[in-house]
């Protein structure tokens, strides 16, 4: 179970509280949390990144275990943390 | 008794507006979406309870959001705006080639006759049009795609599509108008265009009377005679009685030709409603003092309109999309400023009375007038 905290205007769109969780299949990565987050919530494609390039639009940020994780890979890994919802991302 | 419903869009949220058709008691709701940019609200002429609203901000780009119950509860439907094929480039500030690149939407023009047909005028220039409901958004690239669309350029707030107008008595026929490449004309549904701007004379560009790259701010149009148009431009007052196909000045005795909004009087086809700002480097009105300028002639004189608005210090602006008049009997005609002030008059313009004060900078104002 993945946790994801969202910013509030985010929150708002999706009519949701501060933080919920998703199921992930196969490796955890930014891609594949926001493409689970995107599947449960699909008021938020194209609000966190370009529905095309599919690239981070440029004020928003990624953060988990206290790291900005923006400039990763969308295929890397995310820490360990997060992949066992010890840490939301 | 028929009511009205003035659809607010500021910078930090919209608002919805309602009264009877006194307009002397208003209901106010809001701020809806509070906290994003609302470009513009406008309802479905078809059916009244459909509305459609642009919401930005740079964080999250791009929402559309739908009501079917007159703005009391809302759904987010497609913000998917694609160019349709390769890009291409138009000029930038500094004159070098700069790709087109979606930004926002502008304005939001639905369908006279079918609830699910809107369109939607976008930065970087361009004509996006949904026939379900907003969920999904073609463009329609042949003007994007014009011939002269490689040397527009983008005016001060960007190269907007901000006006569409829809020819009530032949739906082959739109007017559109960019900022700062001029105004268009489709005959065939949007497929193809051409600019319609002779006439109109612009110090500011290198050829002041070429075909393209004027900055017009707004034009409109009485449905009862769609083939005369009315234009505010950067400067000038114009109007066209041939569907643009030449354009003459009408700015006669105003104070100033600058400005934003122009609208006309619901009844009265000459009746035509300007807001002088002092200059283009000076967005306020002249001399502080905040006048509507009414002309009962179709243009060249004109009469200040003063009666409940600010006479002195006042230094707002008014935007372009925010002006509009209601249907009634006596036309109701409604504007916003940059202050927070939306200012209604339900005796076409002889006295004014703020409906709100205090609001974020008004983008736009649209009104419906309600059975």
């Amino acid at each position: 179970m993945i946790r994801v905290v969202l910013p509030p205007h985010l929150r708002t769109l999706a009519r949701v509280e501060r933080e919920v969780t998703l199921e992930v299949e196969g490796p955890v990565t930014q891609r594949s949390v926001l493409d689970a987050l995107e599947a449960r919530y699909p008021m938020l494609r194209g609000t966190i990144r370009d529905h095309v390039t599919q690239r981070r639009r440029p004020f928003v940020r990624f953060f988990a275990c206290e790291e900005d994780l923006s400039h990763e890979s969308p295929d890397a890994p995310l820490p360990d943390a997060v992949a066992t919802g010890a840490e939301s991302f | 008794m028929s009511r009205v419903r003035v659809l607010v869009g500021t910078r930090k949220g919209a608002f919805v507006l309602e009264a009877d058709g006194k307009r002397d008691r208003w209901d106010v709701s809001g701020p809806h979406f509070g906290g994003w940019e609302m470009y513009h609200l406008k309802g479905s002429p078809a059916d009244p309870s459909r509305l459609y609203a642009s919401q930005a901000t740079s964080w999250f780009g791009q929402l559309i959001q739908r009501s079917d119950d007159g703005g009391k509860t809302w759904e987010p439907v497609g913000n998917q705006f694609v160019y349709d094929g390769a890009t291409g480039t138009h000029l930038w500030y500094d004159g070098t080639p700069h790709p087109w690149e979606f930004a926002r939407v502008w304005h939001l023009e639905p369908s006279p006759t079918d609830p699910d047909t809107v369109y939607a005028g976008v930065e970087d220039a361009a004509l996006f049009r949904s026939t379900d409901g907003g969920k999904t958004w073609r463009e329609l690239p042949g003007l994007r795609t014009h011939e002269s669309a490689p040397c527009w350029q983008p005016g001060a707030g960007g190269m907007c599509l901000h006006t569409i107008l829809l020819d009530p008595s032949d739906p082959e026929r739109i007017f559109i108008a960019i900022s700062s490449a001029g105004t268009f004309r489709s005959d065939d549904a949007g497929t193809t265009w051409r600019p319609i701007n002779r006439g109109l004379v612009s110090e500011q560009i290198p050829n002041p009377t070429a075909e393209v790259g004027h900055c017009v701010h707004r034009i409109a149009m009485h449905r009862s005679r769609p083939g005369v148009l009315f234009m505010q431009k950067h400067w000038d007052v114009m109007r066209s009685d041939d569907a643009g196909e030449s354009w003459h000045e009408i700015s006669g005795n105003l104070p100033s030709d600058f400005g934003f909004p122009i609208d006309v009087h619901a009844h009265e086809p000459e009746t035509i409603y300007v807001v002088p700002i002092k200059s283009d480097s000076e967005h306020y009105p002249p001399e502080g003092k905040l006048r509507v300028y009414r002309s009962r002639t179709g243009g060249h004189e004109w009469e200040a309109l003063t009666k409940g608005l600010p006479q002195r210090d006042c230094y707002v602006n008014v935007l372009r999309d925010a002006m509009a008049v209601d249907a009634l009997d006596a036309c109701g005609v409604y504007f916003g400023t940059t202050g927070g002030q939306v200012y209604a008059s339900a005796d076409a313009g002889d006295s004014w009375t703020p409906i709100v004060r205090d609001l974020p900078a008004v983008l736009s104002v649209e009104v419906q007038t309600l059975p």
